[in-house]
């Protein structure tokens, strides 16, 4: 009975007791695209969004990450039923959450990348205006303890820093008990702390059952806290897994100081496996799939030769890898990408 | 371990007013917000309470009224005509230009966009920001008839219902054609030029700003297919009993001469909720 608070670190869990089996998908998304169409770019449009499939299962944090203009905000608001689809459906507890609004609504929670407040409220009138518009709130002074903002309650929106006016969007999320909850880059603008409180706080709602879906620029964020994740690139998902699927598709890397080598770059041993070796830097980087063995003939050779590496480091694919390979890519073929990239992100 | 989620209870009794009950909750709650945003911002508070009336006093006292209705007029009929101005230029001040300006001033604080998260629809988040403006309408409306009894004389009105319909149904006109004015107002600032030909046109044509029978007769036609000119023409025959040759007729009269007005301010209604629905801007345009 502890739980209603910032931080429970308690093992994750798939909540049993509710009407449908854990396993379920509460998120369907079939070949989704969003074509903006208005504004002054001219009548031949922009595809946000170009054919996106995806599934979130009951109870699972599910993390859309990608570069800015990628399309996730895009397809986000169509999966929160802000905007219509151009093609494709959507569905939302098997609801159609555009169309079927006052059905899909009561049941999700909804943290926009940007939403304003009316200035002149405090904190708690602004959350007991959004709880009097709820089916079943929270208690407001619950809400905002679990953002850390009881303190402020009575504080002007308008006085309210950055970081407390993004927490009280948060709050507002979560004042309607929500069975899914989406969340558009929630952390940003929070300091290292308030980010860590979100954190627990996002492992808390998981761990009591509720499904969540994360966009974020902080990838340690996404492998913290997701069990999958999807990259977006160019309006499609280019890459869709758990974290340990994603990053491993991607080689693990070795760094040696170029000049400590520099000698014997010709001698250097076979590695095991697939590798690459390519100087970038004053470094030598060694891409590998078997970073064990690669490192044990490495070292074993170097062991041989009496040379000492210089500023010696192994490390493992991690996701900031992955998603930099990916959105290295060229991705979708687009004219004019550049241009459209605000658009994206503000569209709608 | 407290589960943060709960279970649902599934909504019980009968639907329809189940679905009203809780329709009129969240309205209230964007009310109550929305009142205490009202309260606190005293320039808004004071034009909404004071613009119209001023507009009538300075036509009164500039002798505007009995010019308008002609000289020897029963000072009822001229109170009458007074306080349908009344009702004319707040349904322009107070509801529409104030309304049209606080839609824009919400869409571009993105506030209307985060209502839009939640469970409010798109009526209840429109008539919850339009409700305070609206209140403090008809309390002008009121003040304004006891000041326009005192000073012009009045008589009790001769059909209550139509008065109300009038004002109601203009009031609705008009919140909806400030909805869908924000469509081409951009910023706050534009909003007092944007609004000003549906304003100017509105209140040029209602009847109590111009004597319409100076207008070539095509004109006067059009002018009676105007959104201001049945309401005018509504609360003028409910405050009188009076046709337009100036005869008196009965409560029961009343209706039938009231058909016309009536059925031109319900088409109104609904070409402003169809336009609201389609043009309304909620989000800002970037």
């Amino acid at each position: 009975m502890d739980n209603d608070t910032f931080g429970s670190g308690a093992p994750r869990r798939q909540t049993p007791g509710h009407d449908t089996s854990p396993h379920d998908v509460v998120i369907d998304v079939r070949g989704l695209r969003r074509r903006y169409t208005s504004g002054a770019r001219g009548a031949t449009g922009f595809e946000a969004v170009s054919g996106v499939d995806l599934h979130v299962r009951r109870g699972e944090l599910f993390a859309l990450l990608g570069t800015n203009g990628a399309g996730k905000t895009s397809l986000l608001e169509v999966v929160e039923g802000l905007a219509r689809p151009t093609g494709g459906t959507v569905r939302v507890f098997g609801r159609d959450p555009y169309r079927q609004r006052a059905q899909v609504r009561p049941r999700i929670g909804i943290m926009l990348q940007e939403a304003g407040f009316p200035s002149d409220l405090t904190a708690f009138e602004t959350a007991r205006m959004w709880a009097g518009t709820l089916a079943a709130p929270r208690p407001v002074e619950e809400a905002l303890d679990l953002v850390a903002l009881r303190g402020r309650a009575d504080v002007a929106v308008s006085s309210l820093s950055g970081g407390e006016r993004r927490r009280l969007d948060l709050a507002l999320a979560l004042l309607g008990r929500p069975e899914v909850l989406f969340l558009d880059e929630p952390t940003t603008g929070l300091d290292p702390e308030s980010r860590r409180s979100a954190w627990d706080l996002v492992r808390g709602l998981l761990d009591d059952g509720t499904t969540v879906v994360l966009t974020t620029h902080y990838l340690e964020e996404a492998e913290r806290l997701a069990d999958r994740l999807a990259i977006m690139h160019g309006g499609r998902i280019v890459q869709e897994g758990t974290v340990a699927e994603i990053v491993g598709a991607e080689p693990a890397h070795v760094y040696v100081d170029e000049a400590s080598v520099r000698p014997y770059l010709a001698d250097l041993p076979l590695l095991p496996g697939e590798t690459v070796t390519r100087v970038e830097g004053g470094t030598l980087a060694i891409a590998t799939r078997d970073l064990q063995r690669s490192l044990a003939v490495l070292l074993a050779w170097a062991t041989d030769r009496d040379v000492t590496f210089g500023r010696l480091e192994a490390r493992p694919a991690s996701l900031e890898q992955a998603f930099l390979a990916l959105a290295d890519e060229p991705g979708a073929p687009r004219t004019g990408h550049g241009a459209t990239t605000d658009q994206t992100e503000r569209a709608a | 371990m407290t589960t943060l989620t709960q279970t649902r209870t599934p909504a019980a009794g009968p639907r329809a007013t189940t679905a009203l009950a809780s329709s009129l909750r969240r309205t209230g709650s964007l009310v109550r917000a929305e009142t205490i945003l009202l309260l606190r911002n005293r320039t808004a508070l004071f034009n909404g309470v004071a613009l119209a009336p001023a507009m009538v006093a300075f036509l009164h006292f500039s002798g505007a009224f009995e010019a308008f209705v002609g000289d020897g007029a029963e000072a009822s009929v001229v109170g009458a005509f007074a306080l349908t101005s009344l009702v004319t230029f707040a349904l322009m001040f107070v509801v529409y230009y104030n309304l049209a300006s606080a839609y824009v001033a919400r869409r571009e604080e993105l506030v209307l966009k985060r209502l839009r998260t939640g469970q409010s629809s798109d009526a209840e988040i429109l008539a919850g920001a339009a409700t305070p403006a609206v209140v403090t309408m008809l309390a002008q409306l009121v003040l304004g008839g006891v000041a326009i009894a005192v000073w012009i004389g009045l008589d009790a009105p001769v059909n209550v219902l139509l008065l109300l319909v009038a004002v109601l149904g203009g009031t609705f006109v008009f919140t909806t054609l400030a909805a869908a004015s924000t469509a081409f107002t951009r910023t706050l600032e534009s909003a007092q030029l944007s609004t000003l030909p549906i304003m100017a046109g509105a209140l040029l044509l209602s009847g109590t700003t111009l004597p319409l029978t100076l207008l070539p007769e095509r004109l006067q036609v059009l002018a009676e297919y105007t959104p201001l000119h049945p309401v005018a023409e509504l609360v003028t025959l409910g405050l009188t009993g009076l046709r337009p040759d100036g005869v008196a007729i009965g409560f029961g009269e009343t209706f039938a001469l009231a058909a016309q007005p009536l059925a031109i301010l319900i088409g109104w209604s609904v070409v402003g909720a169809w336009l609201a629905t389609r043009y309304m801007r909620w989000e800002p345009r970037r």
